[in-house]
Parts: C-alpha cells; sequence; structure tokens
C-alpha cells in the first residue's frame, strides 16, 4: 500500500467571478521511502496539491488517503493531529518564530503532541544534530543564515518522526549553493527512509528526486522516474571551481 | 502544553512588547486601582464610624440647653440655663423606651495628688449616665443613691487621670484634691479612647452632679436645679425618632413655651449623625465603583484592541502553529490566555496602585487602612474575567483562521 493514494482528487475554488478548478481529478500514488518533485508553471496547481496531502486543505472531490488513514472524513481537529503526527512541513519563506531561539523554534510541533519540555527538548537538539546544527541551538533566526535558517526549519520538521516531509519551494530563497546544501540535506533523510515531496518549477531542483511529476492546468501531464543527480557531486563540483 | 508553559509563553509575548502591554493594561490598572481604594476608604470609614458609635454608646441623643443654631448658641430668655434634673427624670418616667436619662454638668479644674498636678475635665453626673455612654467601671464601683443625694466628696478617675496622678498606684480610697476640696476616689473608669474629635475621653473626673453644682461649677448651677446638658438612651435604634420628638413636645411643655416661641434647648440625634457619615462615605463608594466599572470596560475594550492587533501582527505564527498540528481550540486558549494574563498583571498593578491611594487617603483623613485579602482577590479575579471576555473574540478570531490564508500573509 502506498503512503500517499490521492483518487479523482479535485479543488474548485468558488469565487464571485466564477470556478477556478486548481486540480482535476488527478490520480496520484506515492510510496514510502521515495522522494519526488513536483513541477509545474505558475498556477498549475502544485501548491494547491501540497495542501491537500499536507491535510491542510481538504479536497471538493475525490478520495485522499494517507498512510492508510481517510483523510476526506477528518474534521479540523483530526487533521491537525495527522500533520502533527505524520508530516512535516519545510516552506520557502522558512516560518520560524522571530524572537524564539533554533531549538525552542524545533519544539513547537511537540508542543502540540503532549510531549514534556524534558524530551521535547532532547529531540529538538537531536533533530538540530541530524541537520548538523547542534552548536546553534541558541541562536535566534536573526543570528542565522538562510541557509542555516532552512534548516532549522527541517530540524522542526523532523521533530516528531513523521512518515512525510512536504517542501514547497524549499530553496526558492536561497542561492544555488546553499540550495545544494539544503537538496543534500533532504538525500541524507531520504536515503534514512524518510518520503520527501519537494515542489518546485526549477529543474535543477528537479533532477535530485527519484521521480518527477509534472503538472499544467490543474492536470499531470507526465509522472517519470529518473537516476537522481547527488547534490554531493554538485557541491564538490561548485568547491572545485571556487578552488579553480 | 501544560498551563505552566502556556502562561510563560503569555509572558513572553507580553514582555515582548512592555511598553504596548502597559498601556494596554492602564485601563485595568485605573479600574482596579479604583474599586481597591474605594474597598478600602469604604471599610476604613465605616469602621470609624462604627468605633465612635461605640464609644459614645447606641441609641444616643443629646439635649442641650439653649438653641444651638447656625451662629453659635442663644440662651432661652431669663435662664442661664434652661435644662434641668428634673426635666431628666420627666423623660425618664414619660417617655416610651427610654432606657436612660443622664443630666450632667462639665466643667474644667486641677486636680492634685501629692504634688502632682493635672487640668482635666471634671464632669458631674448621676448613674444614668455610665448606663447612656455604656462607660463600665474598671476598678471600684459607681456612686451609690445616698452619695448622689447628699452631694458627697467622691470622684471617679478616668484611665488618663488615674495614671497621671497615680502612676502604677492604686487610686481606690485615696485623696484627690480639686477646687481645694479632697474628693475620695471611689472607682476607676474603663477607658474609652479618643472621641470622634481627637479629644481623650478618660482625661476626665466624675462627680456626683449635687456635689459638682456646689463645689465646683460655680453659681449658676448652684442656684437652681439646671444642667448643661441630658444624655438620653433609647433601647431602639427604631423609636429614637419618634421619641425625640415626644421629648420636645415634654420639654416645650415643661418650660411653658408659648405656641410661637423657639425651642430654648436643643437635641441632637448623635446615631442619626453617625450614620450620616457612613452614608457619605458610602456615596463615594458608589462614586469610586462607578470609576471602576467605567475604567474596566474601556480596559477590556482597550485589551480587545491589542489582541486583534496581536492576531493581525502574528497571523503567520498563527498560521505556522496550525500547520505544525495546532488545534483551532490550542489557538483559542494561548491567545484567551495571553489576553487573561495581561488583564491579570494590570489586576495585581492596579492593587498596588489602590493600596497605595488607600493609604494615603487614609493617613490624610485619619481612618484605619482596612484592605481584606479578599477584595485583592476579587479585584484580581474580575480583571481576569475582564480578560476572557474582552479576549474571546481577537483569540476566536484567531483560532478560526485558515491556515492556509495565514501561511500566506505577509
Ligand atoms: N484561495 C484561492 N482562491 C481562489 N483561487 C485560488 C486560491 N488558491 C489558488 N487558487 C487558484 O488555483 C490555481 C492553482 O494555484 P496554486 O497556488 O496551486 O498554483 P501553483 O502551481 O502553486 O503556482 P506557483 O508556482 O505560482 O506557486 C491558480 O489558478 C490559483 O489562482
Ligand atoms: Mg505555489
Amino acid at each position: 500500500m502506498a503512503l500517499i493514494e490521492a483518487r479523482e482528487l479535485s479543488r474548485i475554488y468558488s469565487l464571485d467571478a466564477g470556478r477556478v478548478v486548481a486540480l482535476d481529478r488527478i490520480d496520484l500514488d506515492i510510496d514510502a521511502g521515495d522522494m519526488v518533485a513536483i513541477m509545474g508553471p505558475s498556477g498549475s496547481g502544485k501548491s494547491t496539491l501540497m495542501n491537500l496531502i499536507g491535510c491542510l486543505d481538504k479536497p471538493t472531490g475525490g478520495s485522499y488517503r494517507l498512510d492508510g488513514v481517510m483523510v476526506d472524513r477528518l474534521d479540523a481537529n483530526g487533521l491537525a493531529k495527522l500533520r502533527n503526527q505524520k508530516i512535516g512541513f519545510v516552506f520557502q519563506q522558512f516560518n520560524l518564530l522571530p524572537r524564539a531561539d533554533a531549538a525552542t523554534n524545533a519544539e513547537l510541533p511537540m508542543l502540540y503532541a503532549g510531549l514534556d519540555r524534558k524530551a521535547r527538548r532532547r529531540r529538538a537538539l537531536d533533530a538540530l544534530a541530524r541537520v548538523g546544527l547542534a552548536d546553534r541551538w541558541h541562536h535566534r533566526p536573526m543570528q542565522l543564515s538562510g541557509g542555516q535558517q532552512q534548516r532549522v526549519a527541517i530540524a522542526r520538521a523532523l521533530v516528531n518522526d513523521p512518515r512525510l516531509l512536504l517542501a514547497d519551494e524549499p530553496t526558492g530563497a536561497l542561492d544555488s549553493k546553499t540550495a545544494l546544501d539544503i537538496l543534500a540535506l533532504f538525500q541524507k533523510l531520504n536515503r534514512e527512509g524518510m518520503t520527501v515531496v519537494i515542489v518546485t518549477h526549477d529543474p535543477e531542483v528537479a533532477r535530485h528526486a527519484r521521480r518527477v511529476v509534472r503538472f499544467r492546468d490543474g492536470r499531470i501531464i507526465s509522472d517519470e522516474r529518473q537516476e537522481p543527480v547527488r547534490a554531493e557531486d554538485g557541491l564538490k563540483e561548485l568547491q572545485a571551481e571556487t578552488a579553480a | 502544553m501544560s498551563l505552566m508553559e502556556a502562561l510563560r509563553s503569555a509572558l513572553q509575548a507580553i514582555t515582548a512588547n512592555a511598553l504596548r502591554s502597559v498601556l494596554t493594561m492602564l485601563g485595568i490598572i485605573i479600574g482596579v486601582a479604583a474599586v481597591i481604594a474605594m474597598v478600602a476608604i469604604g471599610s476604613g470609614a465605616k469602621a470609624r464610624v462604627n468605633d465612635q458609635i461605640r464609644s459614645l454608646g447606641a441609641n444616643l441623643a443629646i439635649i442641650s440647653a439653649g438653641n444651638v443654631q447656625v451662629g453659635g448658641v442663644r440662651l432661652g430668655i431669663g435662664a442661664s440655663s434652661s435644662l434641668t434634673d428634673e426635666d431628666a427624670r420627666a423623660i425618664k418616667r414619660e417617655i416610651e423606651g427610654v432606657e436612660a436619662a443622664a443630666p450632667f454638668i462639665r466643667g474644667q479644674a486641677q486636680a492634685i495628688y501629692q504634688g502632682t498636678n493635672w487640668s482635666t475635665a471634671i464632669q458631674a453626673v448621676d448613674n444614668d449616665f455610665f448606663v447612656a455612654r455604656e462607660w463600665d467601671m474598671a476598678s471600684g464601683r459607681g456612686f451609690d443613691p445616698e452619695e448622689l443625694r447628699r452631694g458627697e466628696i467622691v470622684a471617679i478617675l478616668g484611665q488618663t487621670v488615674a495614671r497621671t496622678l497615680f502612676g502604677s498606684d492604686d487610686p481606690l480610697d485615696q485623696i484627690v484634691r480639686v477646687r481645694n476640696t479632697p474628693f475620695k476616689v471611689i472607682g476607676v473608669a474603663a477607658s474609652k479612647g479618643q472621641s470622634a474629635f481627637g479629644q481623650d475621653q478618660d482625661d476626665i473626673i466624675f462627680v456626683p452632679l449635687e456635689t459638682g453644682r456646689r463645689r465646683i461649677m460655680g453659681r449658676n448651677y448652684a442656684k437652681d436645679r439646671s444642667v448643661a446638658s441630658v444624655f438620653v438612651k433609647f433601647e431602639q435604634e427604631a423609636t429614637m425618632v419618634h421619641g425625640i420628638g415626644e421629648i420636645r413636645a415634654l420639654l416645650r411643655q415643661r418650660h411653658r413655651l408659648a405656641e410661637d416661641a423657639e425651642d430654648d434647648f436643643t437635641v441632637r440625634n448623635l446615631t442619626e449623625i453617625a450614620n450620616t457619615a457612613t452614608a457619605s462615605a458610602r456615596t463615594l463608594s458608589f462614586l469610586l465603583a462607578a470609576v471602576a466599572a467605567v475604567s474596566l470596560l474601556v480596559g477590556g475594550i482597550g485589551i480587545m484592541n491589542i489582541m486583534l492587533v496581536s492576531v493581525t501582527e502574528r497571523t503567520r505564527e498563527i498560521g505556522l502553529r496550525l500547520a505544525v498540528g495546532a488545534r483551532p481550540r490550542d489557538v483559542l486558549s494561548q491567545f484567551l490566555i495571553e489576553a487573561t494574563t495581561l488583564a491579570s498583571i494590570g489586576g495585581a498593578l492596579g492593587v498596588a496602585l489602590g493600596l497605595g491611594i488607600a493609604v494615603v487617603i487614609a493617613r490624610t483623613a485619619g481612618w484605619p487602612v482596612l484592605v481584606s485579602l479578599e477584595s485583592v482577590l476579587i479585584a484580581v479575579g474580575v480583571s481576569g474575567l475582564v480578560g476572557v471576555f474582552f479576549g474571546f473574540y481577537p483569540a476566536r478570531r484567531a483560532a478560526k483562521l485558515d491556515p492556509i490564508e495565514a501561511l500566506r500573509r505577509e
């Protein structure tokens, strides 16, 4: 059974000006342990899909099953619990709390999982170590670079041991070297067993995925497997270039 | 998230914008300060009035010779003093509900004991006086009927006089000289403390009415049977107003006053005067309560306003919290706790300010400061409730945010 099972999934926005079919009856399965890039031009429905599989939004048609749970039958509290337990979000704009340090930011999802203070702190520090920021746990977002901030956000996404990591344009606000760092991190997490779905319109980013799904006008127009490029290699190349 | 942690994060949010928070709390601070000051002043004033009633004696009226008017004292025509101890006796005999009618004369004299010299009040009384004023003996006894009738040279000392002249010695059966007359001390009265006007009521020597007339108070009183004043004690407060009317009628009749003549005496209802003081303290309380209610309302609206601003400012944060698994009710309680904490801190600061005001006013007015723990808890509790009430709408607005839209907001 696939981790994500979408059948005839639709999202239609009803506006005064008329209906917008953002997602048009798509079927999509994503297996556990895969690393998928969702591509497509602006307005093609990528973020809409992310919101649906991230349980932030409900479909207007079709069905969606996440890790065996029928998502469209859940109420707001059920969706919140699913987001808390099964999904880690990574955003383009990081969305860190500016006044809280890295560890406190990483702890946020555990606040709603009912963990006590000690357990929260321990797991937050573990997650920060996993993203290579063990020594920066006491820094505030303002004291960190963009790439480091995104790492904190990834640590935050990892703390509740989710089945799925959802990233909407995670490298959109970063330079190409930092973007490679983040992709390398995603690949490492994927090798460790994490299912990763990345929305991007950047083909460079998509090359690092094992599978690429292309959207246009709310429909899937292609779905291909590929041999992913290793972000580590890209970083080495970059190093060689700067050295030369 | 435990309540403790919720409180901590609420405090962080509040201190992150300290100046704004304090300004927001101002309404609550003023409101609660008014409440606390109100309660403190109200109960302090009441306590003082009660003290006065108690030290005076309950259900008490005083009849003075002469018609006391705004301009001063005017005595009845042809008489040095219009009031007699016969009048007092008649009042006690004929007016219903009168427990005691105590005629008295008051003067000032030097009291001497073994070279110690002390100027004090001399009050010539009969035993009804001690009943009317609810004044007990600390030691010794009151006057016996024979002493009163014959005007014997005996005295009862007030506490201050006893202490001044005798120190720690026992004054009983000792001789005190007043106006060259050797008075034998038969009793020492219990302590009464200060009067409403700050006089030491224990700085006094009591002598039998007749004795005072003959030996101390001078000519006027010796000629006839007149007295300066009569204390009248009623059995119940309810019958006082009616009884005082009857006393007036009786005295006018006894003094043979013509229909159109003014009273040649003055009756004052002391209990009523005391009650008036309580009533004016109560008026002040109502005024402060109104101020408090309005300030709390304004303060509550201020909190609502700032919480709405805060929800708008932190829309992205709310979106993020919802995305990582906060339920709507988690967001609701977060903002509710924040509003309540804000209001409660305002309440606590208000209590401090109110206590300060109460102390200052009480010092100035000479009242005791009476603030019950209860009123402090109620004040802080009410401000907390104001926070809950006015924080609810903004909090619900936060909880109802759509996570996707909230995350997209700049
Ligand atoms: N809340 C909304 N109300 C109405 N229409 C919406 C809403 N959100 C998205 N849409 C519409 O749905 C369609 C798909 O939008 P979506 O955000 O999924 O695009 P996208 O592929 O993520 O684009 P981009 O690459 O620019 O982020 C667009 O036509 C958009 O205008
Ligand atoms: Mg998008």
